[in-house]
């Protein structure tokens, strides 16, 4: 490697404001923030890809047991009607609603389980040392695009506004799915606070040498 | 967390940008490269130093977001119909329902998502664009806050959209009770994603330019 490129590799440039900085092998458990916009460049967790393996793991798990079991029933004047998170999506099959029963089944269980199982695949190696999986690079970079268009914690809010519209004229039972779907909320946002992309972007450049 | 002083790599008294110095960064993963690379070496991002047809983007996307707003305003979101009556119900005219519940805490959060957060991030992204387009040097700090917000927020307003799926699919209860989705909520759902699109192709670095470029 040549001295030029050793210098551009020491140097990380905020993403929010391009100003340029000299990284540095940050100490245990700070953070360093953009000097101009105030944007986190790098925080440092030396057990973070561990952590974010195990939640992320633990909320894929999560997600296919919110998809299957049953997640709301309701139930007024003997009449019953119990619903799947994929009934919620297919309520907008019919007619010209039929795109967003495509959107809202990405946003809220396709986009999830992609980040997922993207975070999975790119960092698992990382864990017990090995060489990334080839593409893993690409499949951070998805998972980190991606973020914004995964909407499962809006959904679970969503979830909680019907409830108590419904909650005065039927009697509603919460199924398994809810809590499970609640406790992928909790858990991503939990692993996507773990998540400093500077450091993962460095743990996968020193992987691959 | 404590905070770690990164320094800068420039001169003490002023910050430098990567375009400053000839370099271009990745705006993925931060990696910097020699000034006309064209995809980062370590994520294979395409990379734009600043793009200058982000504001073109950003109208469009704008202006896209606000047509679609209007239908979602005027047309039923919800189309219900007991053992008594049809009804259909707008925003409004759900907000209004829950108020007569009285669930005012439940009323506001929906009011707040599909009523509040659509107009501010219309306004704020309009001021964003009219202040890069202008060259305004003032509050940087306070419109990149601004920046963020609308970022972080915007997804928020979906919650109407799922509202209205889950009772959609929650009430159908042969004749005592159902409801159906009305097309407002594609309208919504259409108008939110725009906005969100719009928020996405501002670059952000166009607010922190102006101190960089003199203006005599």
């Amino acid at each position: 490697m040549t001295d030029a490129q050793q210098y551009l590799d020491d140097l990380v440039a905020c993403p929010q404001c391009d100003t340029l900085h000299a990284a540095q092998d940050l100490p245990e458990g700070m953070r360093a923030c953009c000097q101009r916009c105030g944007h986190v460049l790098m925080s440092t967790q030396r057990t973070a890809v561990a952590r974010i393996i195990a939640l992320a793991l633990t909320a894929f798990v999560l997600m296919i047991a919110a998809v299957t079991f049953p997640f709301l029933s309701l139930n007024a004047g003997g009449v019953q009607n119990a619903t799947s998170v994929i009934d919620a999506v297919l309520a907008f099959k019919d007619g010209l609603a039929f795109p967003l029963a495509v959107a809202t089944a990405f946003f809220i269980v396709v986009l999830p389980l992609m980040r997922l199982s993207a975070l999975i695949y790119a960092l698992g190696p990382l864990v017990t040392e090995r060489k990334p999986h080839p593409g893993a690079r690409f499949a951070f970079g998805l998972a980190e695009r991606l973020r914004p268009w995964s909407m499962a914690e809006i959904f679970i809010v969503g979830v909680t506004v019907a409830l108590i519209k419904v909650a005065g004229m039927a009697a509603v039972t919460i199924g398994p799915a809810f809590w499970a779907f609640a406790g992928v909320v909790v858990i991503t946002i939990l692993k996507d606070q773990l998540i400093c992309r500077y450091s993962i972007w460095e743990a996968l450049d020193q992987a691959k040498a | 967390m404590q905070v770690f002083d990164l320094g800068s790599s420039g001169p003490s008294q002023g910050l430098t940008t990567a375009r400053a110095a000839g370099l271009v960064a990745c705006r993925t993963c931060g990696q910097v490269h020699h000034k006309g690379a064209e995809r980062c070496k370590r994520c294979q991002s395409p990379l734009i130093s600043r793009d200058h047809q982000s504001l073109q983007k950003v109208w469009a996307w704008l202006i896209a977001g606000i047509i679609a707003y209007i239908p979602a305003n005027t047309y039923p979101m919800l189309l219900t119909s007991t053992l008594l009556e049809r009804s259909e119900s707008t925003i409004i005219g759900g907000v209004v329902d829950l108020m007569h519940y009285g669930a005012y805490g439940i009323a506001f959060v929906v009011f707040f998502a599909s009523v509040v957060i659509p107009v501010g991030k219309f306004l704020a992204i309009m001021y964003l664009a009219v202040s890069v387009q202008r060259a305004s040097q003032a509050n940087q700090h306070g419109r990149h806050k601004a920046y963020d917000l609308v970022e972080f927020i915007g997804r928020w307003s979906m919650i109407d959209v799922f509202v209205v799926a889950i009772l959609s699919a929650l009430v159908q209860l042969d004749t005592i009770a159902t409801i159906n989705p009305g097309i407002a909520a594609v309208s919504f759902a259409l108008s939110v994603i725009f906005t969100m699109l719009a928020a996405q192709a501002f670059d952000p670095r166009l607010i922190w330019d102006v101190d960089r470029t003199p203006h005599d």
